[in-house]
């Protein structure tokens, strides 16, 4: 780690509380193949050089379009990726050097929640055996004991005893991603990823979602990563924000000066992009033209600036150096 | 007020299941004039767009089957049109857009050969004609080298330029009417913004009325004049636009407003309506909304609240606002 890093790292932990997940230069490529003897072609740079901090307890937002590599941040957080380049720390050590033993041990500390509730679940196990599985495939819990465990946290997740022998099909949607964090929160971990927990959900059905998790995560100290697109369940439910675009952290800083005060361009486009409930509003709207890039072959400079509404010359030559602009604010333009 | 150009009467469309029959679409009434975009906005499952499918004709049959009511298009009753007729009202005065722009377009055919399909077909142009309209329409959708995109497959392009190339499509034969299901939900947000931008620009240039139907209360804010809700089956709740969000009436539209999280405006806890939608397979003579409702009274749960206007041009279906429920 050089030392523009540590200090990076000393700035990013600000907000106060010990750092539980450090994420320092953390690189993932995917290779292409082509041609008759699949030979690598290049690459998609999913995640691209990317720092940040999570202290114990705090809830860490990543909010980005699809393909600007979230996702691929939260998987290779947890090495269900493995890393291209960079270290990622979980208290103190670091988790793609782990052995398979240690790392088997380390992984009740850490779960994922993923988006889709409907394929995440295998339609023949019963959800109490689902939700107890790992329990007992870690031999945390004798046997015998295992069914009260199991029963106990789908209390706590809002499902009923009887619900217990039931099989996935029998659950609405917002049912079945109470079931999937059961599974994850029955590990009694200290740190939680939830890839998109509520895009698929109805309205109704996303607010008692958010505020299930909102609840464990005070009653529990839990820590969150919470990756989403939709920066106002974000704004909900995080301390801190960090939006990226094509592989690549363009800002982040605490929730409410990160939308009192977004200095990227790409960050107000995002914001003012979503639609707000009220027809009396009558806004400018920033409409980004074109599409996102590929990430296989992004832009040079500014990974941004082929879209930019402030691009100019030195965007296309020079990558912005990425800088904290005071209040635990970092940002990744030439003009901020 | 401008002409009604559709009229959905008392519609019923159902489905049989094995577990019995699905009220999917249950004594629905409502109108779209000329020039207006209507949303119709509710929850999954709540036959927002078995609704739209009914209109178009697009029901499977079996399991689905339109068994009651008339849908007046230009004072005709589109029900009982044969499937001559009707196929040529489709995609030519009445067109659509879907949700997934991935799966709505051929594979196998050239964005080209599916934009002047409905042109050759439905106003007997020329190839050459065709392709001059086509290229001209995709100029229309905002999408630059029309030429080369006329070439192209669908899977060389973006999900934002099929969304706009489905547009291009439907808007052929300028339509008088344009259904839209959830035309943005699959698409991020800065693309979403682009996406309602143009249909906007496209309603403005071409008073094309806009039957859009959504979950986001927030593209209904921005998109309509005049809002229709729907809840397991049923409208429960119409009225125009700034009229539904000053003055909700209905206790799930209430409801639907306070759940959203909403950007600049954090709250400690989000408002969240209990419970879950109601099975739809044989629902009775009730309110389907009264096991989640605060307000329930009994009367809810014995009959079904009649959707009469409380205000100028705000109907709304709750026994809260009759005479028979105040009584209780």
């Amino acid at each position: 780690m050089s030392e523009s890093v540590v200090q990076l790292d000393k700035q990013q932990n600000g907000a106060g509380g010990e750092p539980l997940i450090q994420v320092d230069n953390l690189k993932k490529y995917f290779p292409i193949t082509g041609g008759v003897f699949q030979r690598k072609v290049g690459d998609v740079k999913a995640v691209d050089g990317v720092s940040f901090t999570i202290n114990k307890g705090e809830s860490f937002g990543l909010v980005g379009e699809s393909g600007c590599g979230k996702s691929t941040i939260g998987r290779t957080l947890l090495r269900l990726n493995d890393k291209t380049e960079g270290t990622v720390t979980f208290e103190g050590q670091d988790l793609h050097e782990l052995s398979k033993s240690e790392l088997r041990k380390m992984r009740t500390k850490m779960q994922i929640v993923f988006q889709d509730p409907f394929s995440s679940l295998n339609p023949r196990i019963k959800v109490g055996e689902a939700i107890g599985e790992a329990l007992v495939d870690h031999g945390l819990v004798s046997r015998k004991d295992v069914k009260q465990r199991v029963i106990e946290t789908m209390k706590i997740c809002g499902l009923a005893e009887y619900h217990y022998d039931r099989f996935p099909h029998e659950f609405s949607g917002g049912q079945r991603q109470r079931i999937g964090i059961a599974r994850a929160l029955i590990m009694n971990p200290e740190f939680i990823v939830a890839d998109e927990p509520v895009s698929a959900l109805d309205v109704s059905i996303q607010a008692q979602i958010i505020n299930l998790m909102s609840d464990l995560q005070r009653e529990k100290q839990l820590t969150y990563l919470f990756i989403s697109h939709d920066l106002s369940v974000v704004e909900h439910l995080c301390n801190r924000v960090g939006v990226m675009y094509l592989g690549t952290m363009m800002e982040m800083a605490p929730t409410e000066e990160l939308f009192s005060n977004p200095l990227h361009p790409y960050t107000k486009a995002l914001m003012s992009a979503i639609p707000v409930p009220d027809p009396t509003l009558k806004r400018e709207r920033i409409v980004l033209q074109g599409d996102i890039p590929s990430p296989a072959n992004p832009p040079s400079g500014c990974k941004f600036h082929t879209r930019c509404p402030m691009a100019s010359d030195i965007c296309k030559q020079q990558v912005p150096e990425y800088r904290n602009m005071g209040n635990d604010h970092f940002v990744a333009c030439h003009f901020a | 007020m401008a002409k009604e150009l559709v009229e959905f009467r008392n519609l019923e469309t159902h489905f049989k299941t094995s577990a019995g029959t699905v009220k999917a679409v249950n004594d629905v009434s409502f109108s779209i004039r000329e020039g207006e975009t209507l949303c119709v906005v509710g929850e999954s499952g709540c036959g927002k767009s078995v609704t739209a499918m009914s209109l178009m004709q697009l029901i499977e049959s079996p399991p689905g089957k339109i068994v009651g009511g008339e849908i007046i298009f230009e004072g005709k009753d589109l029900l009982k049109l044969n499937k001559k007729e009707m196929s040529r009202l489709r995609g030519n005065e009445i067109a659509m857009i879907f949700q997934e722009p991935m799966s709505s377009l051929n594979p196998v055919f050239t964005i080209g050969k599916q934009i002047t399909e409905p042109l050759l077909y439905h106003l007997g142009m020329s190839q050459k004609e065709a392709k001059a309209r086509a290229i001209e329409l995709i100029t229309l959708v905002g999408i630059p080298r029309p030429e080369k995109i006329f070439d192209s497959y669908p899977h060389e392009l973006s999900g934002g330029m099929r969304q706009r190339i489905m547009i291009a499509i439907a808007l052929s034969c300028n339509p008088k009417l344009l259904i839209a299901d959830e035309p943005t939900t699959a698409l991020d947000v800065t693309i979403q913004a682009q996406i309602l931008d143009l249909m906007r620009d496209i309603k403005s240039k071409m008073n094309t009325a806009i039957m859009m139907i959504t979950h986001d209360l927030g593209v209904v804010a921005e998109m309509a004049d005049f809002v229709v809700v729907m809840y397991a089956g049923k409208v429960i709740e119409e009225a125009p636009v700034l009229e539904l969000f000053r003055n909700p009436q209905h206790p799930y539209t209430q409801g639907l407003l306070k759940a959203k999280p909403v950007i600049n405006q954090r709250q400690e806890r989000l408002y969240s309506i209990p419970g879950q939608v109601p099975n739809p397979v044989d629902l009775g003579d009730n309110c389907h909304f009264h096991d989640r409702c605060e307000f329930c009274m009994e009367i809810c749960k014995a009959k079904t609240p009649p959707l009469r206007t409380h205000a100028d041009g705000h109907k709304t279906a709750c026994w809260l606002y009759e005479e028979e429920g105040q009584a209780q």
